[in-house]
């Protein structure tokens, strides 16, 4: 039943923060060591190499843009996530005649927030108490002055799907989506101008980002611009790792119907059983979510200590707590939703986590929660 | 107030662990304080309210301004 010897140590460490990063996809893996011998140039030249360089990249692009359905000139490789969704929602500001606005929700991710807080003057709601952010709330906040509407595809720290295809804007209002969450594990939504991914939450490379500017889309460079190939990029492109990560997707998607169902069934075994746990609370939507996450909060339980007897045991997973975070500020995530925020334990799965990964967890994870509880005296 | 809990200072989960382990010494319809400078505390006492079937009667300010988290107890087994 269980790889957990009697020490409670499973065989091999077992990785749950996928949603963090997911591990390089092999595929990505032979792709990216092959590209490293033959990317190396500056794919604007005019030379063997440089042509070289330009068709991994050109060749890399193409492949990103049928795994999304969309056309090879509305990608851009960017040089993280992060980057993606710091350039395409400020470029969507910058071109904006109807000002520097931007309605969003609170559980979007912080790289959403500070660009917003950059260049943007912020029109924040809230969201319901299983993260779902309420549309018609963003829209009453796209009044005067707003020019870009941001919503992410999917939240990042409980997993609920939100409901971009739901928004309806006006013509002007161009829609931004943080899809840095859920892409290559589900399909793109409906209903967004310009999109953010990244490559390492779906087995490629880190430093590879993915934006998408739909065509016709007013959209201008927020930063200073560069003399490449893309004008939407800034920078010498990392050419190998654009195609490693595109390889990585293709892969993903490939397979992606049987991940995802193993995922979606080893996610609510472990539901049930943290549920099960006295004064535990699973949170997030239960059906309406990604695919490899999920999330719960602990009473009386320190963040920092579940997650590191959890290390100790073998097993990594990440908390939204506020003793797990730089700022020691709890998640927003969590507060906006109105839930516990201590105690608190994102679980994500990799493409390759098993059966018994998951029994070996959830044999751990009572007897983890249990004794924390007892040092604290309850 | 029947009982107030002085949490300056105490980082989560601490201000919950001590409203839970002190919260059977008020009398069924009794009110608690919790004082409590962590910020986690705005969200994470409502919250507990809600797992463990009490009242959260709402926030209000200490003397000295700090947060106060006013909770009735309203279940027999808290």
């Amino acid at each position: 039943m269980t790889s957990a010897d009697p020490s409670g140590a499973p065989r091999r460490p077992v990785y749950l923060d996928s949603a963090s990063a997911e591990p390089l996809h092999p595929a990505a893996r032979d792709t990216l060591l092959a590209a490293l011998e033959r990317g190396y140039a500056d794919p604007r030249r005019l030379h063997g190499p440089a042509r070289d360089a330009r068709l991994l990249l050109d060749n890399a692009r193409a492949v990103v843009a049928e795994c999304l359905g969309v056309r090879p000139d509305e990608v851009t490789f960017t040089s993280s996530g992060t980057d993606a969704v710091h350039r395409g929602l400020l470029g969507l500001v910058r071109a904006s005649r109807r000002g520097d606005g931007v309605a969003y929700s609170t559980v979007e991710h912080s790289a959403v927030l500070r660009a917003v807080s950059w260049g943007g003057t912020a029109h924040e709601v809230g969201a319901r108490p299983d993260g779902r952010v309420d549309v018609g709330a963003l829209l009453e906040a796209a009044g005067d002055g707003v020019g870009v509407v941001a919503l992410q595809s999917a939240n990042h720290e409980v997993g609920t799907v939100q409901p971009v295809a739901d928004l309806r804007l006006p013509d002007d209002v161009p829609v931004f989506v943080d899809a840095c969450a859920s892409m290559g594990r589900l399909p793109l939504p409906d209903g967004w101008d310009v999109l953010a991914g990244s490559a390492h939450k779906w087995g490629g490379p880190a430093g590879v980002g993915v934006l998408l500017v739909r065509k016709g889309t007013r959209w201008l460079n927020p930063f200073p611009g560069d003399d490449r190939i893309d004008e939407r990029a800034d920078g010498f492109e990392n050419v190998p790792a654009a195609l490693a990560a595109a390889a990585a997707l293709q892969a993903v998607l490939a397979e992606r119907d049987a991940v995802n169902a193993r995922q979606r069934a080893l996610v609510d075994r472990i539901r049930a059983a943290a549920a099960a746990i006295p004064d535990v609370e699973v949170v997030g939507d239960p059906v309406g979510r990604l695919p490899h996450l999920v999330t719960f909060s602990c009473l009386y339980v320190d963040g920092e200590a579940l997650v590191t007897e959890l290390d100790r045991r073998g097993y990594g997973a990440a908390s939204g707590s506020a003793c797990t975070s730089s700022t020691l500020t709890p998640s927003r995530v969590l507060e906006a939703m109105g839930v516990l925020t201590h105690g608190n334990l994102r679980v994500s799965l990799t493409r390759d986590t098993t059966d018994e990964d998951v029994d070996g967890f959830l044999d751990v994870l009572p007897h983890v929660v249990r004794d924390i509880r007892a040092v604290a005296g309850l | 107030m029947d009982l107030e809990l002085d949490c300056r200072g105490m980082l989560c989960p601490l201000p919950v662990i001590e409203l839970g382990k002190r919260i059977g010494e008020v009398p069924a319809g009794g009110l608690v304080a919790v004082v409590a400078d962590d910020v986690a505390a705005r969200t994470d006492v409502p919250a507990w309210c809600r797992m463990r079937g009490q009242e959260y009667v709402g926030e209000e300010a200490a003397a000295d301004g700090t947060p106060r988290y006013v909770v009735r107890r309203v279940s027999p087994r808290p």
